[in-house]
């Protein structure tokens, strides 16, 4: 039997994830709604983004996707700590 | 109970909506526009023409924001403001007193002036129906031209190649967006534009379109070429539709003029948005701009105006953020642009700002998929272009808007460009050491 491969794990990247929240940078959004559009788990990030918040819903799952979706890099990673973790 | 009447459904006219009705429960708001429907992201409509998203999706507000917000709309065209008698009149006869009055009517499209440009086939992208309708036509045509600049041309001409129609970009001269862009950045955007198929034209103008039973079948070329088209898109710039103000007697120059708190030359009447031109003090001179952001905040601050909360706007550093041919790209404060053939005025999402004395000296650094060029003169940075990586992209609209004096780092960022994005980013944390930049973490955990 071949050994069973895992992926390697990226123990920072992991770390940053537990703290990190997709948050929008205030006067770059349009409001096109494409991040909303794009998540796979339904959350209306378009919202968030309008109002400055960053995004605290349980449904997110830090995919990503809205912040690679976003036409005017409008949202980023941030952590809640605002340090790296 | 007061009566504050809007022109306009876009984000001003909503933005000024929503800070009176925060300020005052019991006003009777009444928005008044010839463009039914919900309230959407106009920078959105690319988008919508791409087919990245459906039309429902550009909504910005839930019925159970605009049904707290308790507007009373009426679908109809003001054609007439009467400021003596407090009263707008409709194209069909109605009569509306107000106590307070908003003009926010936007900005459109200017027509070309080539012979045919008027016959079926010649299109704009100003409203929601521009974009449903290009979207309906891209399915019957097989070929389209687009001329103009700005972000809208690039996404005129996307969209329509995306949507499997054939598309021939026209410029007048030999780059695109010279009123912005270095020669440099316009390459970028070239390259980018052909990798999407769409075919470049340089220094070529329609010289006339040609029509069969109204309906364009071809343009002739300033080059002696005729080209088989069934759609002809146009994004040379936009005015303001001032038409209104100026024949109510209020002051307008190329928009209508308007203080620092939003007020028009006649009393009670308020003007926001693409429609008004408003004092830049950095500048010293009012100017337009055609930015979601800036219409956003005007909105608020002249609807604050008038429910009685006294509020200045203060004119951020003109900032826009677009996609061209997929290089994120964020303009910033005065870039010293040229004139650029292309463009009568300012397209959507650009500010006469951008185009300031032109005194500046230029430092670039660009490697395989970034580029940054910062304008500055002797103590301050002017403005920015930024394309691609945008961890720069916060601090520098920051130490622009603020006009920080960057002597300390300037003869670092002249002798050695290649270190700017270090040199800016250190200097930002010595500013602000208790703040992260925004993308401090991205690089790590995105994709």
């Amino acid at each position: 039997m071949p050994r069973k491969k895992h992926l390697p794990v990226d123990q920072e990247r992991l770390t940053l994830l537990r703290s990190a929240r997709v948050e929008p940078v205030p006067g770059r959004c349009v409001q096109c709604g494409l991040c909303s559009w794009n998540c796979p788990t339904g959350v209306d990030v378009r919202v968030y983004a309008r109002r400055g918040l960053r995004v605290d819903d349980p449904r997110c799952i830090k995919c990503g996707t809205c912040i690679a979706r976003c036409p005017r890099a409008v949202l980023h990673f941030g952590t809640i700590s605002g340090a790296v973790a | 109970m007061r009566h504050f009447v809007l022109v306009g459904s876009g984000i001003a006219a909503l933005s000024a909506a929503e800070a009176i009705r925060g300020v005052d429960a019991s006003a009777r708001i009444t928005l008044a526009s010839d463009e039914p429907g919900p309230f959407y992201s106009r920078p959105g409509l690319a988008y919508l023409l791409a087919g990245a998203l459906p039309e429902r999706q550009l909504s910005i507000r839930s019925r159970a924001d605009v049904s707290a917000l308790r507007i009373e709309r009426i679908d109809a065209r003001v054609h007439q403001v009467f400021p003596a008698l407090h009263e707008v009149r409709f194209t069909d006869g109605r009569v509306l007193g107000y106590d307070r009055l908003l003009i926010a009517t936007g900005a459109s499209s200017i027509a070309p002036g080539f012979p045919g440009a008027d016959l079926d086939g010649v299109v704009g992208l100003d409203g929601v129906d521009d974009a449903r309708a290009l979207v309906t036509r891209a399915k019957k045509a097989r070929t389209a031209v687009v001329v103009g600049g700005g972000s809208t041309a690039i996404e005129l001409a996307e969209g329509l190649q995306a949507r499997g129609v054939e598309t021939h970009y026209f410029l007048r001269g030999d780059r695109y967006w010279a009123r912005v862009l270095d020669p440099e950045e316009s390459a970028l955007v070239e390259a980018g534009v052909s990798r999407t198929r769409v075919t470049m034209h340089r220094r070529t103008e329609i010289v006339r379109a040609l029509g069969r039973n109204g309906r364009v079948v071809a343009v002739e070329t300033n080059r002696g070429d005729a080209l088989k088209c069934q759609l002809i898109a146009v994004a040379i710039g936009v005015r303001p539709r001032v038409t209104l103000a100026r024949e109510a007697g209020l002051e307008v120059d190329r928009g209508i003029v308007v203080n620092e708190r939003m007020e028009t030359s006649a009393v009670d009447v308020y003007a926001a948005g693409d429609v008004a031109q408003v004092f830049d003090p950095v500048l010293g001179r009012a100017v337009l701009d055609t930015l979601w952001s800036a219409a956003m905040e005007q909105g608020r601050a002249a609807g604050l105006n008038m429910a009685g909360m006294p509020t200045v706007f203060h004119r951020h550093v003109a900032l826009n953020v677009t996609r061209l041919a997929d290089i994120i790209t964020t303009v910033i404060g005065d870039v010293g642009g040229i004139d650029d053939p292309d463009l009568i005025t300012i397209t959507r999402g650009q500010s006469e700002a951008w185009s300031g004395a032109g005194t500046g000296i230029s430092v670039v650094r660009h490697d395989a998929s970034d580029r940054i060029r910062i304008h500055l003169n002797g103590r301050t940075i002017l403005g920015a272009v930024i394309m691609g990586d945008q961890a720069l992209s916060l601090p520098l609209t920051r130490i622009i808007a603020e006009r920080v004096d960057i002597t300390p780092i300037r003869d670092a960022l002249v002798e050695r460009p290649e270190a700017l994005a270090s040199t800016l980013l250190d200097f930002w944390h010595s500013l602000h050491p208790w703040e992260h930049a925004p993308y401090d973490h991205h690089a790590r955990l995105a994709h």
